[in-house]
């Protein structure tokens, strides 16, 4: 059982009063909107570029990857190598011209000046009412872990409260601290933290993956104690049937490369709020390349972890009987069910009426690899370290949410309540806008935690939702910024067009083993996909294709804007800045051909 | 920004750091006290560490914040900046 000693709690606390302190520090800063919804346009690259990737680190990405990797095994790095990397470079190379140089204040303010009010009005609808349920999900997950690993059980124990008081304390304390540090400091705030962050997950996580590694006999002997495909990225991957995943190379290529992966780092203003902070056009164009250099790299950190802990031995229960001193002394170590059943260090889920492990079709044990990475912390670090390691999750869980909480706050004053409630105001009076809707924003994830307590699928469904959403963007994104002829009434048809498709795509097909319903299936069942996952890349194909078509068909239709009008928001009409004074070197191409190359690499190694 | 990240983040991991390995001299010789880590006094090493890394960011934001200081153009002083306009 997890046993906190003082020194750990020492550690947390120091990390949440330099959290809360950084907030403090910054608020003098805060004179105008600009500085507290743009971090004045003033931060050096290094800084955006590490919180670029850091806003994506939250829960699920370290918890999610650690249970993916104990899953899937080294394939998960797709998520990394072809999910992300591309997609960053194209943004920062291509893209950032045209967010950065707009002078836009936010993505969806982007959409109104390349296409219409409308298409602005919803994307910004869609995007606010998702960030908002995103650091709900995410409140929701950490509350859940600190109850599973009985973080504060000690605590309250000290104290006499009650257990059940737990998970609401973890959702307000987390809640009120980044609400605090946020409503003083704003998005630098949010940055500063971040990177904070980032730094706090490496002290974390690298000891671990050393000692485990370490453990199992470095990496030759992880190799020997797991299956032959769970060290491959790239084997198999020709066809669904031979790796683990069940994906072929088409749907992994095109729907989580070029659909997914830039849906999400080209146009989620989650992360390219960090980019749009920085001081110049050429550190914006950076941030991305720079992001990429760590990211190519965190395979190492978080999903590594996941496969130790599935090919580390599992604990039995056992009997050592010794000799001391002529008596004979019986050591019993037991070990429960939940353990024993689980495969390596990642536990069976196990019945609550039974106490049984729970069987999949195939009468294995069902496993809980949520609790992958987590277990590894605990089995491996001394009080102490430990103390380190359980302060870069909270970190991870509470970053996420700050992320999600900017980007609402600021998509929410500009894109909403000064474009449609209240026009006109004075600057001070949208700062105290946006310090209130952080508060607004918080108390609405706060409400999406307690609603996925009482509906089992709340989060299934939402994420379901955001896939539908998410998944025809980037179409309209990259028509808008490389074909000066589309229109924003092609845009709106376009985005609408593509979120139809996506739901009908998952109404009419199924992953194997799945019953209609929240997985897919629910009109008629017309083809079965080899995994969920396969049917999520396609169905994100399939989205971003008819938003292609549609708003190409629908620009030809409607009259174009004038080519005057779109002049540093589309990329033939916009002149090309002079940059003969930057060092070769210097440039963000030569930082792109760099990270390209150390791509390739990565993968090479993992084939 | 005036205020360099920098300078924030070298004093909470020195901080953590000189924690850390405090603890783990403290705890050198328990037994079994590092049986989970293989025996390997993860506190101290790591500590230290984390302390060097500390220490290194602090120093370079304070570099930083000096050269800043020295530029004479500068005219920043508590932040009585006038933006925009």
């Amino acid at each position: 059982m997890l046993n906190l000693t003082s020194v750990d709690w020492l550690i947390m606390l120091l990390y949440f009063v330099f959290v809360l302190g950084i907030g403090f520090a910054l608020k003098r800063y805060m004179k105008t909107s600009k500085d507290f919804f743009q971090a004045g346009r003033a931060l050096p690259a290094w800084i955006c570029g590490l919180a670029f990737i850091s806003a994506n680190l939250g829960a699920q990405e370290v918890i999610g990857m650690g249970a993916s990797g104990a899953k899937y095994g080294l394939e998960t790095a797709h998520f990394y190598g072809i999910g992300a990397i591309p997609a960053m470079i194209f943004v920062g190379i291509f893209m950032m011209p045209f967010y950065y140089g707009s002078k836009a204040r936010s993505v969806p303010e982007f959409l109104r000046m390349r296409f219409d009010e409308k298409t602005r009005a919803l994307n910004a609808c869609s995007f606010a009412v998702m960030t908002v349920f995103s650091s709900g999900i995410s409140m929701y997950a950490m509350a859940r872990l600190i109850q599973a690993l009985h973080v504060f059980d000690g605590l309250f124990r000290a104290l006499g409260w009650a257990p059940e008081g737990i998970f609401t304390f973890s959702i307000c304390l987390s809640a009120l601290i980044v609400l605090l540090y946020i409503f003083l400091g704003g998005l630098t705030s949010a940055i500063y933290n971040e990177v904070l962050q980032f730094f706090l997950i490496i002290a974390g996580f690298l000891p671990l993956v050393l000692i485990g590694l370490r453990n199992i006999g470095g990496w030759s002997g992880l190799k020997a104690s797991v299956p032959m495909q769970y060290m491959h990225e790239w084997k198999g991957v020709a066809h669904a049937s031979t790796n683990p995943m069940g994906i072929e190379i088409i749907g992994l290529g095109m729907g989580l490369g070029f659909v997914l992966g830039s849906g999400y780092w080209c146009t989620d203003f989650l992360v390219i709020q960090t980019a749009m902070a920085s001081k110049n056009m050429e550190s914006a164009r950076r941030v991305p390349l720079i992001a990429a250099v760590p990211k190519m790299l965190f395979p190492f950190l978080v999903i590594v972890p996941g496969i130790l802990a599935i090919g580390l031995p599992t604990p039995h229960t056992t009997t050592v009987v010794r000799t001391v001193n002529g008596a004979i002394i019986h050591e019993t170590t037991v070990v429960s069910a939940q353990v024993s059943e689980g495969r390596g260090l990642v536990p069976a889920k196990i019945n609550p009426v039974t106490g049984k492990a729970m069987l999949t079709a195939s009468g294995e044990p069902l496993l809980d690899y949520d609790m992958a990475t987590p277990n590894m912390l605990l089995h491996f670090f001394p009080t102490g370290i430990l103390g380190l390691g359980l302060t870069a999750l909270l970190a991870s869980f509470m970053s996420g949410m700050a992320g999600n909480v900017t980007a609402f706050n600021t998509v929410f004053t500009y894109d909403l309540y000064q474009s449609y409630i209240h026009k006109g105001g004075s600057d001070r009076h949208y700062m105290a806008v946006g310090r209130w809707a952080t508060v607004g924003g918080i108390l609405l994830s706060i409400a999406t935690a307690y609603a996925a307590i009482n509906f089992n699928n709340i989060m299934d469904t939402l994420q379901l939702v955001f896939s539908f959403v998410n998944a025809p963007l980037f179409a309209t994104f990259l028509l808008g910024m490389f074909w000066k002829r589309a229109t924003g009434h092609a845009a709106f048809t376009g985005l609408i067009a593509g979120t139809a498709t996506a739901m009908l795509h998952h109404g009419l097909t199924l992953p194997i083993e799945a019953r209609p319903g929240i997985h897919g299936g629910w009109i008629a069942v017309l083809h079965h996909y080899p995994s969920d996952m396969a049917q999520n890349f396609w169905t994100a194909i399939f989205a971003f294709s008819a938003n292609f078509i549609v708003t190409v068909v629908v620009s030809y239709c409607t009259k174009a804007r004038p080519e005057a009008e779109l002049v540093g928001l589309v990329h033939s009409l916009t002149p090309k800045p002079d940059r003969a004074h930057i060092v070769w070197w210097k440039k963000p191409e030569a930082l792109a051909v760099a990270v390209l190359l150390g791509a390739v690499a990565l993968n090479i190694f993992f084939y | 920004m005036n205020l360099d990240l920098r300078i924030p983040m070298g004093m909470m991991f020195t901080l953590v750091g000189a924690i850390l390995s405090a603890f783990g001299l403290a705890t050198k010789d328990r037994v079994g006290f590092y049986a989970q880590s293989l025996g390997i006094n993860l506190n101290l090493w790591w500590g230290l560490v984390l302390l060097v890394f500390g220490l290194t960011m602090f120093l370079l934001g304070r570099r930083r914040q000096k050269q800043l200081a020295s530029l004479p153009p500068e005219p920043a002083e508590k932040g009585e900046v006038r933006r925009g306009h």
